[in-house]
């Protein structure tokens, strides 16, 4: 975790020193930061069995594990084409000086088999330290469900979080979590839901008018969104334990933005009850609205400090072009951090530390609009820019693992979901069907 | 710091390459002296409204081409667009479009001409609803706003005053104001300068004598445009309080 922050901390400063010098350059991850990533091999799982369900299961279960350990950002993943030839399923079956020694030079290994008997699936799987001839044993593992190809995947990804856990100092891993975000594939703006990978992509709501803004709970119990409702803007909440829309107060004027704080007991958002919008936060279970803000001038898209929930970071036009500001909670010390162009969609990092958000540092009549994601060291107000591909890049969120960030880009045509590594490296697109928007990564 | 001394080397490899880049070139014979560009020709236009005849309340399509010119503007409230697009306008009584293409010496002017039949009668068994509607769409005039701006502008004082006018001729009407802005910026900021916007023209209208009651409003930021094109005119249609009637 330590490793990770410092990195962080590197870039934004690397960045800041370079930014005159090199202004075509980009940050990029390097050993030469100090920073060495884990050897990990991962061949492929053995079928226990010889039918075609077991060997089909095994390819999605391995292929999954695979993308999972890739994506996690924090190995040195060691190329297949260097792997000895005999395929470890089990203890017995691994000689570890094959793959401690070259070619391999592994440092980290997962290996393991996979039997389906009976519509059970059934994974047994290890983690050893190679390096380690005494007792190389770091996880063994054992999980049985039904036998399905979704199931492969979820018994994939458990496993890989296990093994993120484990060697990644202590941080969970993010092969479960899900993203929420608006498509309108079906025909209108509606909230649907995908595994953090892309995959499993379903619609949730049916509001047919609009639905903007999704936010899920920090339990994942319920998703907050705002959609036109008998002509208003409102709140409202999506159960995805009843699978069907749940009531939540609703106010006057145009409510917008729900943003949670992170220990699930409070929503901000923006509401124009008064005729201005103004940033007001309630307790989920009910209660007077506390307005946090009292200026002239819309004020929008409220993120918490997750880490405190003692601090909101929103948007604010009262200068004119929307900026980036933070507040208390009670909506005291207003801070300004953005100091020209249009900056909107911030998203509070789980550390506490970062803000990523969307600017187009130069606005004006005739400017095509493109926009890119940053992240902003809150304390010293100092950025570093993620994406340099043109195009409109928007609403950064990040995911609870504080290593990837979520978001929307027009860069292959239609607006899509992509996701890529806190340093903007290892972009991936999520989605390709219709035109899909407004990512919000889940807590856990 | 290493980066830095990367960026040295870089400087470095370019100097270098750029000095050894003259000697790839073979001798050339010296240049004559270099004649002065001839004059652009005088700007080509085209202009056409498809279709050229239309009920009141129905669209059509502006196409226009040019060539040559630096500086393309249709008036009637359209302003400067790109040398060649089309665009739909939705005029309330016959008028003709006029394109002028300029450049450095010379200027060019298209026209088209379109008719616009004025409502039908209501057929027998109409309801008077229907006929409030079309006459209420064709009276109205949206409040267009500039960029990041939901002020009335002066020239939006006229369409105000007209409007209410037209409303306090036609006290049972009831209407929604819908806020819309153009395709720029974030949804969730726009949203909530669209309902600056429907609130402006509110306020405007209020001031005038027209009763808030008879009003709603709500806001659509970017997502209901009027036009898809990514240009100043395409824009500036979208940033627009749009009238709709209730009932």
């Amino acid at each position: 975790m330590k490793r990770i922050f410092l990195l962080l901390f590197l870039l934004i400063f690397a960045g800041l020193n370079t930014r005159q010098l090199t202004a075509q350059d980009w940050i990029r991850t390097g050993t030469g930061l100090g920073v060495e990533k884990v050897r990990l091999a991962v061949p492929d799982f053995k079928s226990a069995a010889t039918d075609a369900d077991t060997k089909r299961l095994t390819t999605a279960f391995s292929v999954t594990l695979w993308n999972d350990l890739q994506a996690a950002g924090i190995f040195d993943m060691v190329s297949p084409s260097f792997y000895p030839l005999a395929q470890p399923g089990s203890p017995q079956e691994v000689n570890l000086s094959q793959w401690s020694s070259p070619p391999p030079n592994a440092s980290m290994l997962a290996f393991g088999n996979v039997l389906v008997q009976g519509g059970s699936l059934a994974v047994q799987g290890w983690l050893f330290d190679v390096k380690n001839t005494q007792s190389p044993q770091v996880l063994g593992k054992q999980y049985r469900e039904s036998a399905s190809e979704e199931n492969a995947r979820l018994i994939a990804h458990r496993f890989a979080d296990e093994i993120i856990f484990r060697l990644g100092g202590g941080v969970q891993g993010i092969a479960e979590t899900k993203i929420y975000f608006v498509s309108t594939r079906s025909g209108t703006k509606e909230i649907w839901q995908m595994d953090y990978d892309g995959a499993n992509q379903k619609q949730l709501t049916k509001v047919s008018t609009m639905a903007l803004s999704p936010h899920v709970s920090p339990d994942n119990s319920r998703v907050a969104f705002s959609a036109v409702s008998n002509a208003e803007w409102q709140i409202l909440m999506y159960s995805l334990e009843l699978n069907r829309q749940v009531s939540f107060s609703r106010y006057a004027g145009a409510n917008l933005s729900p943003a949670w704080s992170s220990d699930g007991k409070q929503l901000a958002f923006s509401s124009s009850r008064s005729g201005d919008a103004e940033i007001y936060s309630v307790d989920v279970t009910g209660g007077e609205l506390r307005r946090l803000t009292n200026s002239r001038g819309p004020d929008v898209s409220p993120t918490w400090n997750p880490k405190t929930n003692a601090q909101i970071a929103w948007v604010s036009g009262r200068t004119g072009l929307p900026q980036i500001y933070m507040m208390s909670s009670d909506g005291t010390n207003v801070t300004r951090l953005t100091d020209q162009g249009y900056a909107v969609s911030p998203s509070w990092s789980p550390n506490g530390q970062f803000l990523a958000f969307a600017w187009i540092r130069n606005y004006g009549p005739g400017a095509p609009g493109a926009s890119d994601v940053y992240v902003m060291d809150v304390a010293s107000k100092q950025w570093v820019q993620l994406t340099h591909d043109g195009g409109r890049n928007d609403f950064p969120s990040w995911s609870p693992d504080g290593r990837h960030i979520v978001f929307q880009s027009n860069r292959s045509g239609r607006t899509q979901i992509w996701s890529m590594l806190a340093d903007g490296t290892q972009v991936r697109q999520l989605t390709n069907q219709g035109e899909n928007t407004q990512p919000n990564w889940s807590f856990k | 710091m290493k980066l830095r001394q990367l960026f040295s080397l870089k400087v470095v490899t370019a100097v270098a390459f750029l000095l050894l880049l003259p000697a790839c070139h073979k001798k050339q014979p010296p240049k004559p002296t270099p004649v002065p560009p001839p004059p652009p020709p005088a700007p080509k236009a085209m202009l056409t409204a498809n279709p050229n005849t239309i009920n009141a309340g129905q669209s059509t399509t502006l196409t226009w081409n040019t060539d040559f010119a630096t500086d393309v503007t249709i008036d009637n409230g359209i302003g400067k667009v790109d040398p060649s697009g089309s665009m739909k306008v939705t005029p309330t009584e016959s008028t003709t479009y006029r394109l002028v293409a300029k450049n450095d010496t010379a200027s060019q002017e298209a026209t088209a001409r379109v008719t616009v039949n004025p409502a039908a009668p209501p057929i027998t068994g109409k309801t008077t609803t229907d006929s409030d509607a079309q006459l209420f769409s064709q009276s109205m005039k949206d409040i267009f706003f500039a960029y990041d701006s939901y002020e009335i502008t002066p020239e939006s004082e006229a369409a105000i005053q007209a409007d209410a006018k037209f409303l306090q001729q036609h006290p049972n009407m009831t209407f929604t104001i819908e806020g819309h802005c153009d395709e720029r910026g974030s949804i969730e900021y726009n949203l909530t300068l669209g309902e600056y916007r429907a609130n402006a023209a509110k306020q405007a209208l209020t001031q005038q004598g027209v009763s808030a009651t008879r009003m709603r409003t709500i806001s659509y930021g970017k997502e209901k445009p009027f036009c898809n094109e990514s240009t100043e005119a395409c824009w500036q249609q979208n940033r627009r309080s749009h009238f709709v009637y209730s009932k």
